[in-house]
């Protein structure tokens, strides 16, 4: 019963997303709503891995990076008609990244989880610096991607679509991964991850097939963005502030949730592009943003979803609570 | 390249890696005794140094003595952010919410660094900032050397604090088994304030030799901290001798990179070490081999 409701929940949804670039007409605020997306398909990722296994990765702005390089050295080089043919890309940057996450995760994951996050940061800053170095990847200047020949009114239409596509796609994986065996065994490292080893969990590979999986959504939304902006820098691509950010939105929403990651997503990335486009004082947001995260952390440290879950709980237990003294009431008098 | 270049490298090296390794120390010491990734370090050591350039600006007063006001001041904000938000703290999630908390409150110091001084480039100037002495055929800046003094003095003091009094006892005691410190009657929640304090404190010191050495805005910060986490990983976390000879090493190879190849490369070089180190040593240089983690 409660099972069917949740599903129509998200088909509720669904079906509202669908029509969001029907009542959002502006493209200001269109481009705001796929980036959204983008991010919160890349937070739902994130978790699915650092969420699930408890290894905190802060360095995952390298595979949107590669994502976004992939997709804009390719559509250059292969010649790929400028327009929607340039979708098909978006998957392989997704591969690309994944491929980069193999050699990662063999190094970073040989460490436990404090020192893991600061190698993840490490690994992004090498990235970042190879983006910039580099001589393929254009340095500083950037790439410019193939110029699309759409209007400008309904530019971002196609790509919110395809958005939205990988949002799902991130949701659906990451929910099988939870109900699967081998979300169990991240879940179990979460734990406790010498217990899990020692009861037969093969933890290395269970972690490294985890972080490669991650990767291929983030790899995706970066090679997403590149299609879209048209122009990538590596300061924008490779930047510290996604990698926080994503982590950000899990840990808003609710840590190691389904849920989580898409509210924090939706809400906080949303509201972010919405004060950057609206203020331009990005010192003032800077603050607004830490302090509003400061309160979420010390007062909801679970998340919204779990704070939530709990109240609700909680109120339940007392409504039961009242109705059985109301029912001992009766059957006194 | 001439070897009075790579002289000069190696030299300056181990002059600026002091500076680090006194950052670094300060950040490893909080990680120690309070398993607290501090990550708004680079902040506070920017913090430190917006600081100092405020009162020589305003007030004319010489960066070095400006330390007088200014470590204590740094070492109250640390008293005061440890009692409002880190020691709230707890649960098995502590450490990846110490990042998340720590990097807010970075935020927040950023925003409003960024709105008080705007976002130029400033660099604290004093009258031996630019000044030079010859040695070896090479030139030094005063600079370099009077921080490396004080980094060595502070350095210096904070060893024989933790290790030649009481309270350095307790603090070390913390630092190897906080269960086991609580039960012999050390008070570890006072013991995790204070240093977090003097590991805030120690950022005005380096903020304002970074400062003076170095242009700087409140973005900085990003650059600073990726080092300094570097540092304590490969020294070992919560290893204060690591932090210190990791911070020396890693500073001089950037520089010796810098001259033999080209300084594109030597940021690099100093995460391809980190890199290689840990795929050997995967608890750095002089860390603990951890057993078990709750």
């Amino acid at each position: 019963m409660l099972k069917k409701k949740v599903n129509l929940l998200w088909l509720v949804a669904l079906a509202i997303a669908l029509f969001v670039p029907n009542i959002i007409t502006n493209p200001a605020y269109r481009q705001i709503a796929v980036i959204t997306l983008i991010f919160t398909a890349c937070a739902t990722s994130w978790n699915m891995f650092s969420g699930y296994s408890g290894y905190v990765a802060l360095g995952s702005a390298a595979f949107y990076g590669t994502g976004a390089y992939t997709m804009a050295l390719l559509s250059l080089h292969l010649h790929v008609h400028a327009g929607g043919d340039m979708f098909w890309l978006v998957p392989v940057g997704g591969l690309a990244a994944m491929l980069m996450a193999i050699p990662i995760g063999l190094i970073a994951l040989r460490v436990r989880r404090h020192t893991f996050v600061v190698i993840t940061i490490a690994i992004f800053f090498v990235f970042q610096l190879a983006a910039i170095n580099f001589g393929f990847t254009g340095g500083t200047g950037g790439l410019t991607l193939p110029y699309i020949p759409w209007m400008i009114q309904s530019y971002h239409v196609p790509f919110y679509y395809v958005a939205l596509t990988m949002l799902v796609f991130a949701i659906a994986l990451s929910a099988s991964v939870r109900r699967s065996r081998f979300g169990l065994q991240l879940l179990a490292i979460r734990d406790d991850e010498d217990r899990a080893l020692g009861l037969g969990v093969k933890v290395f590979p269970v972690k490294l097939t985890g972080f490669a999986m991650s990767a291929f959504t983030i790899g995706m939304g970066g090679a997403l963005y590149a299609m879209m902006q048209g122009q990538i820098y590596p300061q924008f691509v490779f930047d510290p502030i996604f990698d926080i950010s994503i982590a950000l939105m899990a840990f808003f929403g609710g840590f190691g949730t389904l849920l989580g990651p898409i509210l924090g997503g939706l809400v906080l990335e949303s509201s972010q592009q919405y004060l950057t486009v609206t203020y331009s004082n990005g010192s003032l947001y800077l603050i607004l943003f830490g302090v509003l995260f400061l309160l979420v952390v010390l007062f909801m440290p679970q998340g919204i979803v779990v704070f939530i879950r709990d109240w609700w709980a909680k109120r339940q237990d007392r409504l039961a609570a009242a109705n059985e003294a109301v029912g001992a009431q009766g059957g006194n008098s | 390249m001439n070897s009075s270049a790579l002289i000069h490298a190696v030299i300056d090296g181990v002059l600026t890696g002091s500076v680090y390794a006194l950052m670094a120390t300060g950040l490893t010491l909080i990680f120690g005794v309070m398993d607290i990734i501090n990550v708004a370090q680079g902040i506070f050591v920017i913090l430190g140094a917006y600081l100092s350039y405020a009162l020589s600006v305003h007030w004319g007063i010489d960066p070095f003595v400006g330390l007088v006001i200014t470590i204590p001041t740094l070492f109250l904000v640390g008293i005061v952010v440890e009692r409002a938000f880190i020691g709230r703290l707890k649960g098995p999630e502590k450490t990846a919410m110490s990042i998340l908390v720590t990097y807010a409150i970075s935020l927040v110091i950023e925003g409003s660094l960024n709105m008080i001084f705007s976002v130029n480039y400033v660099q604290i100037s004093a009258s031996y900032v630019n000044k030079t002495f010859r040695i070896f055929g090479v030139y030094f800046a005063y600079i370099y050397v009077y921080g490396f003094i004080m980094a060595a003095i502070l350095l210096v003091a904070l060893y024989v604090m933790l290790y030649r009094t009481r309270f350095g006892a307790s603090i070390r005691a913390s630092l190897a088994d906080q269960t086991a410190a609580a039960l012999v009657g050390i008070d570890v929640k006072r013991v995790s304030t204070i240093c977090f304090g003097i590991g805030i404190a120690v950022t005005a010191a380096g903020g304002m030799v970074f400062g003076a050495t170095n242009a700087f805005n409140a973005s900085t910060s990003y650059d600073l901290i990726s080092r300094l986490l570097v540092i304590i990983v490969l020294g070992g976390m919560g290893s204060l001798g690591g932090a210190l000879l990791a911070g020396i090493l890693m500073v001089t190879l950037e520089d010796i990179v810098g001259v033999v190849w080209s300084p594109v490369w030597s940021i690099i070089a100093f995460y391809i070490v980190l890199v290689i180190v840990l795929s050997i040593r995967p608890q750095g240089l002089f860390g603990k081999q951890s057993a078990r983690v709750a």
